[in-house]
């Protein structure tokens, strides 16, 4: 996929989640529990690290047992590790914070349909070493919680004036109770891939000019 | 493709791989979860022990000890249980730093704006009323819905909301009901939000099934809230 | 043990909270497939098919782990079923209507990613619904998936004809259409109260 000549290296791995392959705003993946608890960005961060967490334990999973799994039996093994780390996270979580527990719900345990993860256990952890895969879903991951932390920011400002608690504005702004609402979440994300959209098609016609000239 | 799949090598040996595969994972997924749900399990059970003490607390203002108690249908009377657990069929009784009972937190749950509404109040046997309210699950509408936790107005409705039942014990001498906000002339209303009228009107609804349901029941076995009692 | 009734949990599930809309839950297959009318509503019967299957497997395992206090199983079983159910409903349709399945193609595979049947399965275990109850769930939800992916589908095949910035096209276009829809949807608020 690259155009260099040799592989690329383990920071390459690691830096291409965090933008050029950014799992939200570029692949569109992993959208489902996303939207749904990123109404602060407390709450959006917290999703975030759980899921990196998984992705990370599963890619080291993966990858680590990846000569003994058979190619028949991928998925389904791939399916039960995540949803083991899952479980795991899900239970970490409620000992560490009740309060963030209810928050979250039962979006916690929706992690594992992500299909980032087991996309990224399919697409790399299956063919790569225990140290790149690691760095591998420590990007994407990282990637994830910078996209989640983009749309609950906004809906947090926006629709309670606030930020990680902290009030923004004085008594006379009015709350955007839509931002907080299912639909604002629709809203912040669509808005957010347009700007990237646009960042991206103006990178593009920038190259195009440069090749030609 | 007209050459046999690649996939039919000799059966014995790829079988014998795929479930040592599934097996082997199967089992350190078993026991990694076992494992951190045994860590777990006792940080969390404080925790929410923690967590519903701190709710009574906050309903019985004058309470200093707690204790849970289960209904036995069967020898109709009220049993403690040893440890201070969360349940819906459960009463939760408040002492003092004496012993004396204050009174007893119940929890109710109703059909909000959104979704449920889960709320525990306090009814003390002296004042027979409801003295405090604390709600423990909403996802009503923030700004909106959610007034019904923090408008200090809407609050005051539950420092003394009566609760007194008729003579004969077997249900409430008046049913709670919502007013109008501002419009509340008798201690069995409750004053409504302005904006929030289904999510106050739910409460209000609750509070009167629950308090129609357990109050004559716990005036009748006041005894077995004692300390000492049972 | 929940009191609700029957008429209230399928409105709560199709309108009031609906899965797509109010839940975010099937988001991927919302926005994959909601390209043509006739391919979402075989689409929504088919998530349908799978939700009240799996609901019924849902319930009978937590029965199970209750009866074991295995609760720390209840994700992976869950999964489990999940996919098998799939499985199966695809050899099912492949045998009954080879049609249909062509038509769906990739799709009914990506239903065991689809986080509105693993949610479903969730959320009527943490409500303790009773059977009844956590079949009417499943319809509710099924119906409420169809309908929200029947819009969708119906908006985007008016828009196909209009145009459109190119900033906006494909995803972004797609959430604001939800986000409207969801909005609408919130009008049903408060029905079952």
């Amino acid at each position: 996929m690259s155009m260099h000549d040799q592989p690329p290296s383990g920071t390459d791995e690691f830096i291409k989640g965090i933008w050029k392959e950014n799992p939200v705003f570029v692949q569109a993946l992993g959208m489902c529990p996303v939207l749904a608890v990123t109404n602060t960005a407390m709450n959006a961060i917290a999703m975030g690290l759980a899921t990196m967490f998984v992705l990370v334990m599963s890619n080291i999973t993966v990858s680590t047992l990846r000569r003994v799994i058979p190619r028949q039996v991928r998925i389904a093994t791939y399916i039960l590790i995540i949803a083991t780390f899952v479980t795991i996270v899900e239970y970490v979580i409620q000992a560490i914070s009740l309060d963030l527990h209810k928050a979250l719900g039962a979006f916690i345990s929706l992690i594992v349909v992500n299909c980032l993860i087991l996309g990224r256990a399919e697409a790399f952890a299956s063919k790569n070493t225990v140290v790149r895969s690691a760095l591998d879903g420590l990007g994407s991951g990282i990637g994830f919680v910078f996209a989640l932390f983009c749309l609950g920011a906004v809906r947090e400002i926006f629709g309670a004036g606030e930020l990680f608690g902290v009030e923004l504005f004085h008594d006379g702004f009015q709350d955007w109770v839509v931002m907080v609402l299912p639909s604002g979440g629709f809203f912040t994300l669509a808005a957010w891939l347009l700007v990237f959209n646009a960042l991206r098609q103006r990178r593009e016609a920038a190259q195009a000019r440069e090749v030609a000239i | 493709m007209s050459q046999p799949l690649p996939m039919f090598q000799p059966v014995q040996a790829t079988t014998w791989q795929m479930y040592r595969a599934m097996v082997g994972v199967g089992l350190l997924c078993g026991l990694l979860i076992v494992t951190v749900y045994q860590i777990t399990l006792p940080v969390i059970k404080r925790n929410e022990a923690i967590a519903l003490e701190r709710a009574i607390f906050q309903v019985l203002p004058d309470a200093r000890a707690s204790a849970s108690f289960q209904f036995n249908e069967e020898e109709n009377r009220f049993e403690a249980l040893e440890e201070t657990t969360e349940g819906g069929r459960l009463v939760y009784a408040g002492y003092d730093d004496a012993g004396q009972l204050v009174g007893l937190a119940i929890e109710a749950e109703g059909m909000g704006y959104a979704d449920v509404i889960r709320v525990l109040y306090g009814y003390s046997f002296a004042e027979d009323a409801i003295i405090g309210i604390r709600v423990l699950a909403s996802k009503e509408t923030p700004g909106l819905g959610d007034r019904i936790e923090t408008d200090e107005a809407f609050l005051q409705n539950f420092v003394r909301l009566d609760a007194s039942l008729k003579p004969d014990g077997t249900e409430l001498a008046h049913p709670i009901i919502l007013v109008k906000p501002g419009k509340k002339t008798n201690p069995w209303e409750v004053d409504g939000i302005t904006g929030a009228t289904i999510s106050s009107s739910a409460i209000a609804d609750m509070l009167d099934r629950s308090t129609s349901f357990w109050i004559p029941l716990v005036q009748r076995r006041a005894d077995d809230f004692k300390k000492g009692a049972s | 043990m929940n009191n609700d009734p029957l008429w209230a949990i399928f409105l709560n599930a199709c309108l009031i909270n609906n899965f797509v809309l109010a839940y975010f839950l099937g988001i991927c297959p919302f926005l994959g497939v909601s390209g043509k009318v006739a391919t979402a509503t075989r689409m929504g019967g088919a998530v349908t098919f799978v939700m009240i299957v799996s609901s019924t497997c849902a319930y009978g395992i937590n029965m199970l782990l209750i009866a074991i206090d295995a609760p720390f199983l209840k994700l992976i079983s869950f999964i489990a079923v999940i996919a098998s159910t799939v499985q199966l409903v695809e050899m099912f349709i492949k045998k009954v209507s080879p049609a249909l399945f062509r038509a769906l193609g990739i799709f009914l595979p990506l239903i065991t990613t689809n986080c509105a049947i693993l949610g479903l399965a969730l959320f009527q275990t943490n409500k303790e619904y009773n059977f009844a109850q956590c079949l009417v769930y499943a319809l509710g939800a099924g119906a409420g998936f169809t309908l929200a992916l029947v819009l969708m589908a119906g908006l985007r095949e008016k828009l196909g004809l209009a145009s459109v910035p190119d900033v906006v096209k494909g995803a972004a276009l797609t959430l604001v259409l939800a986000g409207l829809l969801s909005i609408v949807f919130m009008g049903f608020a408060g029905l079952g109260a």
